[in-house]
């Protein structure tokens, strides 16, 4: 009997945060479709129209275009600077090792507030703070160390045979590469740019420190847009926040093919 | 791990050096080195000019600015420990799975990949005065006035479980299902009561993950940035050192003060690590790992 309500009480909560999170996802929608809305479950009467609104006074169209530069460039970037950097720390056994592995942890666990600041006055030391390129490089500074640590245990999946076999029958370090390790490697490849390619999107503090007035990410201009309250009608940011969230929900579908939902967070038993 | 590395041969060569060499460079150049610029600048106060503390005792004599740091830890530590329980509860009920368990992952996982901003204007709308959660307790008469829950402390500290809960627990979900369920199954053919079970087999098994788990809250929780300004009071009760520091770089354009804050901020975080860390040593390590469910 207890453990009945045990585990009644679990569901319960389960239950409880999900409505809890789809009230909280549809109060968004709903306020985005909505004439105007004070008081009343729902509102009186619906439109469209703030979405045009936004995307004309938001200057969505370039913010969304910047938000995509800096995504892909970012992934790429991750991708081909973790790669051979995975390869060598799931293969190779050296004396610094688990040295480098902790320093590449750190940027993941350090709260990017605490980083972001002495990275900022760094970066705008050397002119380069407020621009799009600013925000590519401080963005990969948490991301480069998740693409290593995402692709380091498919690479251990690996037979090293299949290399050793491979360089017995003459086949030269880029054959290998090209032929053997290369076509191994997609599904890790795919899973670690799509989980880089989330963060990115989603990321804030790192985004919002170095953007300036013409490298605004989608996130870092709603965050502007909400803390000027009151300067636009309330609806026309939900209209944002609408966008955003299509895009992030996206993405998110896409990446739940490749990932398990416990693949994004931190893994605790190492 | 040292050991292996020292009595194999080395196998760090040519092909390691250039394929390491990129991703090291990057984390030294944009991580370590802007990390110790900070603490460098923090000592060489705009106004003094040359190595000066006068950083650190301006913050320290404010209580305008050192109150920031009570006001975190206010903030976070409750918030790590009501996350921490919750979470611990969740997972170990849920060890041996659930009813449609990817599903639920799935939905508890959308508030760490939708992001903060997004999760702040939906709590702001969902919780506000005029918010569904309140209609739905006055129409239900359970309470008579509505439950003020934005532009306030409790706003900053539902931002905050929301964020951190997801994230806490799938970390301690991971944890405990690779813990052997066979030392679960003896313990209760021996006669002990579930409970029992918990106190005396699983909780100490748990422990480590719980500790690190504590602190990765607990550190990402003293950090509050965003939500604290959108759903709190940033010139007032949640005005926190994350805020404090944004304000002296980017409002008075004191990089050097705000470096300072930003050094006294990661102390904070250290302090509360090495705590964890010590803590952690006292407990029993992880004897059976890895054999359940992953």
């Amino acid at each position: 009997m207890r453990s009945r309500m045990w585990k009644l009480s679990l569901y319960l909560f389960i239950v409880g945060f999900i409505l809890n999170m789809l009230g909280i996802v549809s109060h968004v929608v709903v306020s985005s479709f909505a004439k105007r809305w004070f008081g009343g479950l729902l509102p009186p009467a619906y439109t469209t129209d703030w979405f045009a609104y936004a995307w004309k006074n938001f200057d969505l169209g370039q913010v969304l275009g910047i938000t995509l530069l800096i995504v892909v460039v970012v992934v790429v970037l991750a991708l081909a600077i973790g790669f051979p950097a995975a390869y060598i720390l799931a293969r190779r056994n050296f004396r610094f090792k688990s040295v480098i592995l902790l320093l590449y942890f750190l940027p993941l666990v350090i709260p990017q507030m605490t980083y972001g600041i002495p990275l900022a006055t760094t970066l705008y030391r050397y002119g380069v703070g407020g621009s799009v390129v600013g925000v590519i490089l401080a963005v990969l500074v948490p991301m480069v160390p998740l693409a290593v640590f995402v692709l380091m245990p498919f690479f251990e999946q690996i037979s090293v045979n299949l290399e050793w076999s491979g360089s017995v029958l003459g086949a030269s370090r880029a054959q290998i590469f090209r032929r053997i390790l290369f076509p191994l490697m997609i599904p890790g490849i795919l899973t670690a740019g799509v989980l880089v390619l989330v963060n990115t999107i989603s990321n804030f503090e790192l985004a919002f420190l170095l953007g300036g007035g013409g490298s605004q990410t989608l996130v870092v201009a709603l965050f502007y847009n909400m803390f000027a309250g009151g300067v636009r009608p309330v609806y026309s940011i939900d209209a944002m926040a609408v966008i955003y969230m299509v895009m992030v929900m996206t993405l998110l579908l896409i990446a739940l093919r490749f990932v398990r939902p416990t693949q994004m967070v931190f893994k605790l038993d190492k | 791990m040292r050991a292996v590395a020292n009595d194999e041969k080395s196998e760090f060569d040519t092909l390691a050096f250039f394929c390491l060499l990129p991703s090291l460079l990057y984390v030294l150049c944009m991580f370590v080195y802007p990390f110790l610029y900070g603490v460098y600048l923090s000592l060489q106060p705009q106004k003094v000019g040359g190595f000066s503390f006068a950083n650190y005792l301006t913050f320290f004599s404010d209580p305008y600015q050192y109150g920031t740091i009570w006001i975190t830890f206010s903030l976070a530590i409750p918030t790590t420990i009501v996350v921490l329980l919750l979470a611990l509860w969740l997972a170990y009920g849920m060890r041996r799975g659930i009813f449609m368990e990817r599903t639920v992952t799935t939905i508890l996982i959308m508030p760490i990949s939708l992001g903060v901003i997004l999760l702040s204007e939906g709590i702001l709308g969902f919780y506000g005065s005029q918010g569904w959660f309140n209609q739905v307790l006055l129409g239900l008469g359970l309470i008579k006035e509505p439950f003020i829950l934005t532009h306030n402390y409790a706003g900053v500290m539902l931002a905050l479980f929301m964020q951190q809960f997801p994230f806490c627990f799938l970390m301690l979900l991971g944890y405990i299902s690779g813990i052997d369920p066979s030392l679960e199954r003896s313990a209760r053919m021996l006669g002990a009561t579930p409970s029992v079970v918990f106190r005396r087999v699983m909780l100490p098994l748990i422990a480590p993950g719980l500790a690190i788990a504590f602190a990765l809250v607990f550190v990402m929780s003293f950090a509050v940035f965003p939500s604290a300004i959108m759903l709190g009071q940033p010139a007032g009760t949640t005005r926190t050192i994350s805020i404090a520091a944004y304000q002296k770089a980017f409002e008075q354009y004191d990089m050097s003060a705000a470096s300072a804050i930003a050094v006294v901020m990661g102390l904070c975080q250290l302090a509360a690590l090495l705590v964890i860390i010590l803590f952690r040593r006292r407990l029993s390590p992880a004897a059976t790992m890895g054999v359940g469910k992953r």
